[in-house]
């Protein structure tokens, strides 16, 4: 086992991170124009990272997958964006954004991160409104604030329910001025598909462009990984169908250790699967849960009617109704923490008042909202996402209730990174959902948002420097050098060996069959044998892939199957890390609940005494076990209690 | 409970951007009504992959209706049949048992095609970075509430900014403009004391650039603002147009 040193400045925590930035070293502006910065990824972190250092002055070279940075999944997020300002006067402050943060964490998270994340929250909020970033306001001009899931104090910005695509809009405008400026260079339709080393440092990346096919070398002095969460593991979740884990797998095995990995978000409030062709889940934002009111049935021949389709919701009686969440966490009633609720609404589910056609949804409901505000003021919060209900489902939610269902929405684990947001391989940093920092065992509504832009905005401009500062005297390395010769032959390598397979299967549907397992075995509830078998099972689905893929087409040109393919391959590794680990944690924190530890209520039981760590792992070889290692947590300021809703 | 349906597709295929470009048909059978358009595009190309062929390449990522990235030019319409929606929000209950689909890619000479159903909307990227931001670095900002703004304008501005950069207004215009975009970027920060500062200075580098990349001019026909899934107006190229002549005048 290695010693993790996550580097915490000294201090008070208050002071860390002002004692930090006092004391970094600098890079002057002319010996910035010579250090080179590569950014994978044009999400919230990699784009406000990229524009940022793009106006510091050092060159930068930015990645995406997709057409434009603008399309990151990022743009997705509707809910919105917390931050400490205590307009409302409700009582709010930093260090309340911070417990709030680490309780809702369920303490699996280091305090000193989530310290800085709080104290810079306000500036995220100060910069996109600069940009033009068009937040709700009332009717005095000033802004907007609600509450969300797990806070008792309204902190949350937003921008009707497209709150993500003005944040990424905003972000992606300051990158494209860099652009024009000359001073950051943007690559779309092109894919990180190796990190190349040099001297055990990262010095740049092997790309493959996605429309030609070809492999490219690009030297930097840095790289920063933005490249997203890992939910697509389990198939249907709610990112884009395109959101991968490709990139932090590739950190993985050049040395960056993987923390966490077993730590994924169930988001309530999904709508529900209903059938076998379906390629995603689509989230109904969190923010409904203000408003509308959970229940199922109170009897279970009620239940089974609607399940028939011979009884209507609307049929059914006040009386005969279970608002569960209200029942059972009075204090919080429908706005607890998204784990709490996916596991109530489980728990009900498979006690047989499930709802819809297939027993596996819940409803939520506006009647009484609306019969209090009106439909118009229902329609003004919330219009855009009933519309989108509405296409999908074929129903009105004006007038029946919504059905809803969990589904896997976020990863909290990650690349682990030290306090400076560097990864345990020199060089290399990873900001945004792709690291492990500050969510612990779960993340609060509203969070990842304000994570990924403080990262981007305010952190890794101050500490990147402190690492290139000793790098000034480094020269531009040509891509001709060895490392990038042999990094690029192990690309076209893989590449080659998937095409040569030729097998039977299609991506698709392997990656369907690893998602049931995921779902079965390492979702919502877990226990010792089924994790066990679940590994198992992703280990024979990793040999089928090798064997049995089938990719048409060639490696030369456009080639979408080729990949979906490389990304599957990863998330096949990935799968069985999240399992591994989700084995080895035998406590319930947070998103991960393990069947064996729960109070007689069935709420999440910790083990303090043995699990107060991030399990950090690392990558020891192909077909290899990895190496566990642990990062101790020490809290100083915030005192372990069980969560407590009620 | 399931309706289903069988249609028989005509669709767009082209090997690259050089290639000469044809329609294939294809037949497909029992599509669940309940399934979306591209959901229908992934049967298509899993039985595609099933036979050794190679599947219809085809632009989405979000498959909610945000990111833009889906495109489409289904029986003569940007996004298909359904108003206010994007393609991967449509809904195979929108067609007929038995009826024909041609599928094609935006079609429009700022959007080269890439593959089949992808085209190369790079240009957006270039127009936006002509101007289409306000000019303020990280850090050094004044406070968040500093500067009322009267609700109106930040709605007004927020409907604007609901723009996904799709290009469906390009490929519904006959001119091939790009105005409903340009305008709904212009608009948008016009219309907030932020991005009023550089307003006409904006209004005239992005609509140069525009020019500049071949996309048509403006006649007013309104086609875009019909397809637009987002519901973009045009009383946003009116705005662009004020701002546009005010630069003209500080000339
Ligand atoms: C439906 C939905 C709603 C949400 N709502 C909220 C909300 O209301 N509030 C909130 O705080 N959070 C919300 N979240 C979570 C939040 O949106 C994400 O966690 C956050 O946006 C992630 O940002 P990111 O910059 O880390 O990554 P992303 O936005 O996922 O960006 C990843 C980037 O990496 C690129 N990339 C990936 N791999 C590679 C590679 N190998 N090579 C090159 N480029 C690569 C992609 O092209 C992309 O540009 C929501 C999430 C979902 C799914
Ligand atoms: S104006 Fe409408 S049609 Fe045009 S790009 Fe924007 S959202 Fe698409
Ligand atoms: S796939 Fe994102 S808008 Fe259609």
């Amino acid at each position: 086992m290695v010693k993790i040193d996550a580097k915490i400045p000294e201090g008070p925590l208050a002071d860390k991170w002002k004692n930090y930035k006092n004391n970094q070293k600098l890079v002057n502006p002319a010996n910035k124009r010579k250090l080179d910065i590569i950014v994978v990824g044009t999400g919230l972190a990699g784009a406000s990272a990229a524009a940022s250092f793009g106006e510091m002055g050092f060159n930068v070279k930015t990645f995406t997958i997709q057409d434009s940075p603008r399309r990151a999944h990022s743009i997705a997020a509707q809910g919105g964006i917390n931050a400490a300002k205590n307009y409302p006067n409700d009582g709010d402050s930093i260090y309340r954004l911070f417990y709030d943060t680490v309780k809702g964490g369920d303490y699996r998270a280091r305090e000193a991160n989530v310290h800085r994340l709080a104290e810079v929250s306000n500036s995220i909020i100060d910069q996109c409104v600069a940009q033009g970033v068009p937040f709700a306001r009332e009717y005095g001009g000033l802004l907007d604030n609600r509450s969300f899931g797990g806070a008792q104090v309204s902190r949350t910005f937003y921008a009707k329910g497209q709150t993500g695509q003005q944040l990424l809009l905003g972000a992606y405008q300051a990158l494209m001025r860099q652009v024009n400026e000359g001073n950051v260079e943007l690559h779309t339709r092109n894919e990180m598909v190796e990190i190349v080393m040099v001297d055990g440092k990262a010095r740049g990346i092997i790309s493959r462009n996605l429309v030609t096919g070809k492999l490219e070398r690009h030297f930097a002095h840095a790289v920063v990984l933005a490249t997203g969460g890992y939910g697509n593991t389990f198939f249907l979740s709610t990112n884009a169908m395109g959101s991968n884990g490709s990139a932090a797998m590739k950190a993985y095995k050049k040395g960056a250790m993987f923390a966490n990995p077993c730590f994924a978000q169930i988001h309530p409030t999904c709508i529900p699967v209903h059938g076998e062709f379906q390629s995603k889940l689509t989230l109904m934002s969190e923010s409904l849960r203000n408003d509308g009111r959970i229940w199922v049935p109170k009897k279970k021949e009620d239940a089974e009617a609607i399940r028939a389709g011979k009884l209507k919701p609307t049929e059914i009686a006040e009386e005969d109704r279970d608002y569960y969440l209200e029942r059972r966490y009075p204090a919080f009633g429908n706005l607890v923490p998204r784990d709490v609720a996916s596991r109530a609404a489980k728990e009900r589910c498979d006690a047989g008042f499930g709802v819809g056609t297939t027993g596996l949804a819940v409803y939520l409901d506006f009647k009484s909202a609306i019969d209090r505000l009106g439909r118009d003021a229902i329609e003004a919060r919330y219009g855009n996402l009933f519309q989108m209900y509405e296409k999908i489902v074929d129903d009105n939610p004006y007038e029946t209730p919504m059905m809803i269902y969990p589904a896997i929405h976020y990863t909290m684990g990650g690349i682990w990174v030290d306090y400076e947001l560097q990864t345990s391989v020199p060089g290399l940093f990873a900001a945004g959902e792709a690291n492990f920092s500050d969510h612990g065992a779960n993340r609060l509504g509203a969070s990842a948002l304000m994570q990924g832009l403080a990262d981007g905005y305010f952190v890794l401009p101050y500490t990147i420097q402190n690492y290139l500062a000793d790098d000034i005297a480094t020269p531009r390395m040509t891509t001709e050098e060895k490392e990038f010769e042999e990094a690029e032959n192990a690309a076209k390598g893989r590449f080659e060996k998937l095409m040569s397979i030729n097998g039977e299967k299609s991506v698709d549907s392997l990656h369907k069959e690893l998602g049931l397992v995921m779902w079965d075995f390492v979702g919502m509830a877990r226990n010792k044998e089924g994790l066990q078998e679940a590994i198992e099972k992703i280990q024979a689905i990793k040999k089928e892939f090798w064997s049995n893929v089938r990719i048409p087409g060639s490696t030369g040109g456009m080639n979408v199957e080729l990949e979906k393919a490389s990304r599957l391959a990863d998330f096949i590794e990935i799968g069985e890390l999240m399992a591994r680990d989700a084995l080895h944690r035998e406590e319930s924190c947070g998103g991960h609940f393990r069947e064996e530890y729960q109070t007689e209520e069935g709420e999440a039981l910790r083990q303090d005494d043995k699990f107060a760590y991030s399990g950090c792992w690392a990558y020891k070889g192909e077909d290899q076990e990895p190496e566990l290692n642990k990062e101790e947590l020490t809290f100083d300021v915030v005192k372990l209690v069980q969560r407590n809703y009620k | 409970m399931e309706n289903t349906i069988n249609i028989k597709l005509k669709v767009w295929r082209q090997a690259g951007p050089k290639a000469k470009g044809r329609f294939e048909t294809f037949e497909l059978k029992n599509i669940s009504t309940d399934s979306s358009f591209l959901e229908m595009l992934d049967i298509l190309n899993e039985q595609l992959i099933n036979k050794g062929e190679e599947p219809v390449a085809f632009d989405h990522d979000c498959r909610e209706g945000i990111c833009g990235m889906c495109s489409l030019y289904i029986n003569g319409r940007p996004h298909g049949p359904d108003d206010d929606v994007t393609t991967c929000q449509l809904h195979m209950r929108k067609f007929k048992d038995g009826q024909t689909i041609t599928i094609e890619p935006w079609r429009s000479a700022g959007f080269p095609v890439i593959k089949d159903l992808i085209v190369d909307r790079g240009a957006f990227d270039k127009i936006i970075a002509a101007g289409g931001y306000v000019s303020v670095n990280t850090g050094g900002v004044p406070d968040a509430n500093a500067l009322p703004i009267p609700k109106p304008n930040a709605d007004e501005a927020m409907d604007a900014a609901s723009c996904i950069g799709c290009g469906a207004c390009v490929a519904a215009c006959k001119n091939g403009s790009a105005m409903l975009f340009v305008s709904a970027k212009v608009s948008q920060l016009a219309l907030l004391p932020q991005g009023k500062v550089e307003g006409a200075r904006r209004a005239k580098n992005m609509v140069a650039k525009m020019d500049e990349l071949g996309f048509g001019n403006c006649t007013n026909t309104g086609a875009c603002e019909v397809e637009c899934p987002k519901g973009i107006s045009l009383a946003n190229i009116a705005r662009l147009n004020r701002e546009f002549l005010s630069a003209k005048a500080q000339d």
